[in-house]
């Protein structure tokens, strides 16, 4: 079995390493794409300023002016302890409690300096007073945010096309056909186009990684060990996620629709760009059933807070639940012809 | 000798198509086994079903008297119709891949002398001309020492030379023993390969036996064949009730002396006048009453 196993995973890795222009691709785009987002954007959000706003009774009539701000998004949080860290990382400029009149400010924000002004105007004449709470933290530039989307969005590109693709041209052509005509199972040829899968995403990334850091100063808090297991397991459920796609189809139209229906979706709703922060409460929900979410998130906890496994294993823990059943699945329903 | 592999009863429907419609036959060790027919015949599927990359709605396929598993893929040769390479390996990487499926094989430098590789063993697969890639893919069907092999329509698209070549390279590996089964729409090359044929139409087995016992069950006379320009298609179907095809009047007869005496009388040409003895061509002609490369 495993002779069989090593013998595809052999040939499958020689035809990646020597299709050069594939090869190419997949190191160079998300390079190309982290400069352009990095440098390009970073000095335009449109997004001026954010305030995080606790619920409680109708707030009182200073409380309301402030709220009725304009050009200020107001985001509501359910509770202040566990949003404390957003105001710490400039992720929110201000934290507000109507109902206690009290705020949470890092004072090396510029944005949260100003938003604070306002709210102090607001409560200028009203007799009211307000509790100021501060917070310090470092804050994170939009190039350390988005680098760990950036390097989750390339795994989820590589391990959706990279192997659904090439399972469906394999039954196109009929080269699955010739395979299924040896010994060779279903298991193990799967099992094949995920190691090699695999482990030529880590290495890439890894490449990827080290070459951004050499030119890029981004955040990396956390350990280099638990960073790899996130990228890992997201690799292999996404994987996983490319096999039940390519389980049964035998056209490379179909599946590029369907790998497209897959992946734009993860694209812009798995926070891998912009923060879900305040998007619809249905939107937010919906992202955390997408496995890019989980990857993403769980790469900024250890990237920029420094978490550990066990801080993310909510998130490994959906990754490996699901990526058994995906593959439970995909060997399942998987057809040669 | 023993059965080798058994086929009872075989029914396969697409849709409203029945492609294989209860087939049986039994194929004896260390034979040439062919199946004859036109395109769509059914006999491509019948043979994916023998070789289990189909499976039958009913029916049974016994291999040494046991269903089709490991020991038959241990033990089974394959060469498709058509077959796809993986690309950007090698010759020799591909039958590396390949050698390390199998318990049991061949050493790919014996493979390379005996089907000429080693011209093109370090090339890229996507780079073999046609004649190359059905060397490789026997060399590739061969590799695990296979008791029974299967070829399908094994020299479709070959010139004619690479198609003498293979069936040199089949007629060797019949002598080392394996058992074959073959399906072609080449006559000549069922005649010149095959130990016992089938003939199948529209899903089913028309006629098996023996070539020769099959001509000589079904004919007693020969065919007299004159080019078409010598004779004119009115007076060849009136007066011999000939058949015109590929460029000639074909002339049914037990009596040639006769037969040439009349075809003097009318004054027709002889000088490309040719008499031979009925083929599976013609047995086909017969019992269908179609051309076999329709």
């Amino acid at each position: 079995m495993w002779n069989r196993i090593y013998a595809l995973f052999v040939a499958r890795n020689l035809e990646f390493v020597r299709d050069r222009s594939a090869l190419a691709w997949s190191v160079l785009l998300p390079i190309l794409i982290i400069f352009v987002f990095a440098y390009a954007f970073t000095e335009d959000n449109p997004e001026k300023f954010k305030v995080g706003l606790l619920p409680g009774s109708e707030p009182a009539t200073a409380a309301a002016t402030f709220v009725d701000t304009r050009y200020i998004r107001f985001i509501e949080f359910d509770e202040a302890p566990g949003n404390l860290h957003k105001v710490e990382r400039h992720q929110v400029d201000l934290l507000f409690d109507p109902a206690t009149n009290r705020y949470w400010i890092n004072q090396t924000s510029p944005n949260g300096y100003i938003v604070e002004k306002l709210l102090v105007a607001a409560y200028a004449d009203s007799g009211e007073s307000l509790q100021k709470i501060l917070v310090e933290g470092d804050e994170i530039r939009y190039i350390d945010w988005v680098i760990p989307g950036v390097i989750a969005m390339n795994i989820m590109w590589g391990a959706l096309f990279g192997i659904g693709y090439v399972i469906v041209r394999y039954r196109k052509f009929g080269v699955l056909k010739r395979l299924s005509a040896t010994p060779v199972t279903a298991v193990e040829f799967l099992c094949a186009q995920i190691l090699s899968r695999l482990w030529l995403m880590v290495a890439v990334n890894v490449v990827i990684f080290i070459g951004m850091d050499l030119f890029v100063d981004f955040r990396m808090h956390g350990s280099y060990l638990d960073l790899l297991l996130v990228f890992t397991l997201g690799s292999i459920n996404l994987i996983c996620c490319g096999l039940v796609v390519a389980a049964r189809i035998s056209s490379e139209e179909v599946a590029n629709g369907v790998l497209n229906l897959f992946s734009w979706p993860m694209m812009f709703l798995s926070g891998v760009w912009f923060s879900l922060e305040g998007a619809h409460p249905w939107m937010q929900k919906f992202a955390l059933l997408l496995p890019l979410t989980h990857v993403t998130d769980a790469a900024r906890e250890v990237m920029i807070d420094g978490a550990g496994i066990v801080e993310v294993s909510d998130h490994m823990l959906v990754l490996g639940i699901s990526s058994v059943i995906l593959l439970f699945i995909g060997a399942r329903i998987f057809q040669w012809e | 000798m023993p059965v080798i592999l058994q086929v009872s009863n075989l029914v396969k429907r697409f849709g409203p198509l029945t492609a294989v419609d209860d087939v049986s036959f039994e194929i004896h060790e260390s034979s040439c086994f062919g199946l004859l027919g036109p395109n769509g015949a059914g006999k491509t599927t019948t043979i994916e079903m023998m070789e289990g990359i189909k499976l039958p709605d009913t029916g049974e396929i016994l291999y040494q008297g046991a269903e089709l598993g490991q020991q038959f893929r241990n033990e089974a040769g394959i060469m498709f119709q058509t077959t796809a390479l993986q690309e950007f390996i090698t010759v020799r990487e591909i039958m590396v891949q390949f050698s390390r499926f199998y318990p049991h094989t061949t050493s790919i430098d014996e493979l390379a002398d005996r089907y000429e590789l080693h011209e093109f063993l370090n090339q890229d697969t996507r780079k073999l001309s046609g004649g190359q890639k059905q060397r490789l893919l026997l060399a590739m069907a061969l590799i695990n020492k296979p008791r029974i092999l299967f070829l399908d329509e094994p020299t479709t698209g070959l010139d004619p030379q690479s198609r003498r070549n293979l069936w040199k390279q089949v007629q060797e590996v019949k002598e080392r023993g394996a058992t074959i089964l073959l399906t072609t729409h080449y006559m000549e090359e069922a005649y010149e390969l095959c130990d016992e044929i089938a003939i199948m139409d529209h899903g089913r087995i028309i006629a098996h036996d023996a070539p020769d016992a099959l001509l000589a069950a079904h004919f007693d006379d020969v065919v007299v064949q004159i080019h078409a320009a010598d004779i004119p298609s009115e007076v060849g179907e009136r007066e011999f009730d000939a058949i015109y095809r590929n460029g000639n009047a074909h002339i049914v007869t037990g009596d040639v002396n006769k037969t040439v005496e009349r075809l003097l009388h009318l004054n027709i040409p002889l000088d490309r006048l040719r008499i031979r003895a009925r083929d599976l061509e013609d047995l086909f002609l017969e019992l269908t009453g179609k051309e076999l490369r329709a």
